[in-house]
């Protein structure tokens, strides 16, 4: 451990490997190191004895679950977009190649006291029983503008500025009823909040139309799910870097992070030894989150929290034609809250439970002290749940953006349902570590030197 | 009609025994005295032919270096058919680090794994450390397959990949199913295929 490297990383969650990936490509020399003997991080898929010692490690797992090594239970919710910007790096960097993507099934909403299927694309959003016949000819309407919006002809814009314009704007022309908004920025635009409403339409816009192209691709939902579960994405970037020349090492305890006089970074010590590096990157939960830091320094905020409630089910989700998979969202205007709650599904089908099991995960921002009541409304859907493993995440987010002393956090993965926001965090981080934004170029690579 | 196989073959063994050499050998003929440790390959295939028109091609997954810290991740043991374990004919102890190696596969990976114990380097025989005898027993006790190679002069090299081709199961059909890598077998989504349209939809946010 006597040598210098370009960087090191901390934590093989899914965008410090991406990004350790894609600096080893880029000729770094890089260290990447985990407290954990598994890949991962707070992204990992655990197997059941991972599982159990992290959630109750007084017990062993029930041998009636069946086999531990058929297990890999995601510890955060999150379905990949099919027309998104981690498809279209998993692409570029061909990672792919270790990898086999399945399709997640379903796109649910609740409404009313019931699900329904999102439709597949907006004509039959049309025809769907989420609206009245006047309503889905308003909808109509509002989708044909969409679909016909081209930036440089103005006749397209029926007197819109998507730049200027609110959302609330767009929504008043066509005249939509509060509950067709609740669908349309909830359930497709995928907003967690009202907020959006009252901002100008383009970013709305541009996500209506990564669903919809997302859902014309594969089909049945606007998702893809890797088999063996999301922790394979953080295994596949971590060979990616390792080919390049990544060192990796699991199992390590970071005792300290070393900087000078002035602050700046210098090393990493672990197990008594300091290695040292230019620069470090690494998740909140290496740099003092959840514990006041040393020295004064504090170098994450905690944001908000999540609450998640991993449940072993013994069926497949009630109102959901039998899915093997499924996405199902409670906008919060639905069940008066602020913030929607998720249900993320997957099962055997994914390689990521025994037969006849199913993995739901529900999901949403606390709000309140009491954060499992807030999730009541999601677990209700599921009808009769085995087993339930609750938890209540901080989400952290750097105070400084660590040009200054070379030292750079990412972020906490947040309560999206999809993994947009992580590869916005790669891009963020990327650009203050390199100093330039993020290029994919081509991996040309197919046989070796 | 000839009829193609495809396998997941995985290399094992401690740090320099020669792993990457062994499969430069076997795949391109090639062999490089002062080669650093593996960069940039990690994805080789090669193809044999068997009797009967029968073709096997394996796809030999390189340990890229992460088995150095402990640190090799289970996508990589995943629906692997077949894996060589290597050691060094010179250095006892890295045949000590290939039973660890093979007591982690049989953890891991398929129960149904054709597994290969090779000791490399015979023509170093002059400093030979582990006799034939000896790692003969402890295969034949673990039911595995061995041989002796040596990367450098390409002895033995193609027989022990020939003599896994042959041990595979190639009639049975669940194969397909439990490799991820057969082209036609993809039960899934194929992302790539979808990568030119990726493109086409530079007006939206992805």
């Amino acid at each position: 451990m006597d040598e210098e490297y370009d960087v090191i990383v901390l934590g093989t969650g899914l965008t410090e490997c991406i990004l350790s990936g894609l600096l080893s490509v880029e000729g770094k020399k890089v260290l990447h190191m985990d407290r954990n003997d598994y890949y991962g991080g707070d992204s990992a898929s655990l197997n059941l004895t991972q599982l159990y010692r992290k959630f109750r490690p007084d017990q062993s797992p029930p041998s009636e679950l069946g086999r531990d090594r058929d297990y890999a239970v995601d510890l955060i919710p999150k379905f990949i977009i099919a027309s998104g910007e981690l498809t279209r790096i998993l692409v570029h960097t061909d990672v792919t190649r270790y990898l086999e993507f399945k399709q997640i099934a379903g796109s649910f909403v609740y409404r009313d006291g019931r699900i329904s299927k999102v439709p597949s694309t907006e004509m039959e959003a049309v025809r769907s029983p989420l609206m009245g016949l006047f309503e889905k000819r308003r909808a109509k309407k509002f989708f044909e503008f969409l679909q016909s919006w081209k930036d440089e002809d103005p006749s397209t814009h029926q007197g819109i500025d998507l730049d200027k314009d609110t959302m609330k704007t767009v929504y008043d022309k066509f005249g939509l009823e509060p509950g067709t908004q609740d669908f349309i920025g909830h359930a497709m635009a995928l907003y967690l909040d009202d907020d959006y409403i009252t901002e100008t339409a383009r970013p709305t816009y541009n996500r209506i139309v990564l669903y919809t192209s997302s859902m014309a691709r594969y089909g049945k939902s606007p998702y893809i799910y890797p088999l063996y579960g999301l922790g394979e994405l953080p295994q596949s970037f971590a060979r990616l870097s390792a080919i390049y020349g990544g060192t990796y090492m699991l199992d390590k305890t970071i005792d300290e992070i070393v900087t000078d006089a002035d602050g700046k970074f210098v090393g990493v010590t672990s197990g008594g030894e300091t290695v040292k590096a230019k620069q470090v990157i690494g998740d909140p939960s290496y740099f003092g989150a959840g514990k006041i830091s040393e020295g004064g320094k504090v170098r994450v905020i905690e944001e908000g929290k999540v609450v998640r409630a991993i449940c072993f089910l013994k069926h497949p989700i009630p109102g959901t034609e039998d899915s093997d998979s499924c996405q199902i969202i409670i906008p919060q205007n639905q069940v008066g809250r602020r913030n929607d709650i998720y249900i993320a599904m997957v099962s055997s089908t994914h390689n990521v439970c025994a037969k006849d099991i199913y993995v739901a995960i529900v999901s949403t921002i606390v709000e309140t002290d009491k954060p499992e009541l807030e999730i009541a409304p999601g677990l209700k859907l599921l009808g009769t749940i085995h087993d339930k493993f609750v938890s209540i995440t901080p989400l952290y987010t750097p105070t400084s953006s660590g040009q200054g002393d070379n030292i750079f956090i990412t972020r906490s993965y947040d309560a999206t349902s999809h993994f947009e926001t992580v590869v916005e965090d790669v891009q963020d981080v990327w650009k203050r570590v390199v100093g330039s934004d993020l290029v994919l170029k081509k991996r040309e690579v197919e046989v070796s030197n | 009609m000839s009829k193609q196989f495809q396998f997941k073959l995985v290399l094992l063994g401690e740090s320099a025994v020669g792993k990457s050499s062994l499969v430069l050998r076997f795949v391109k003929d090639q062999f490089d005295d002062y080669r650093e440790s593996t960069i940039g390959a990690a994805f080789l295939t090669q193809t044999v032919t068997l009797e009967d028109q029968m073709t096997v091609k394996f796809e030999i997954w390189d340990t890229a270096g992460q088995e150095r810290y402990k640190s090799l991740a289970p996508m990589y043991y995943r629906n692997a058919n077949c894996a060589v374990v290597v050691y060094d004919i010179t250095q006892s102890a890295s045949l000590e680090k290939a039973r660890t190696w093979i007591r982690e596969l049989q953890r891991q990976a398929d129960p149904s794994i054709v597994i290969a114990l090779c000791g490399n380097k015979t023509d170093l025989s002059a400093r030979r450390q582990v006799t034939e005898e000896e790692a003969k027993k402890y295969a034949d006790e673990e039911g595995l397959m061995w041989g002796e190679t040596s990367a450098k002069t390409g002895e033995g090299v193609s027989d022990i990949f020939m003599a896994i081709a042959k041990k595979l199961p190639l009639t049975a059909p669940s194969r397909a199913g439990t490799s991820r890598t057969a082209p036609g077998a993809r039960a899934g989504v194929d992302l790539n295929k979808q990568s030119a349209s990726v493109g086409q939809n530079d007006n939206c946010n992805c």
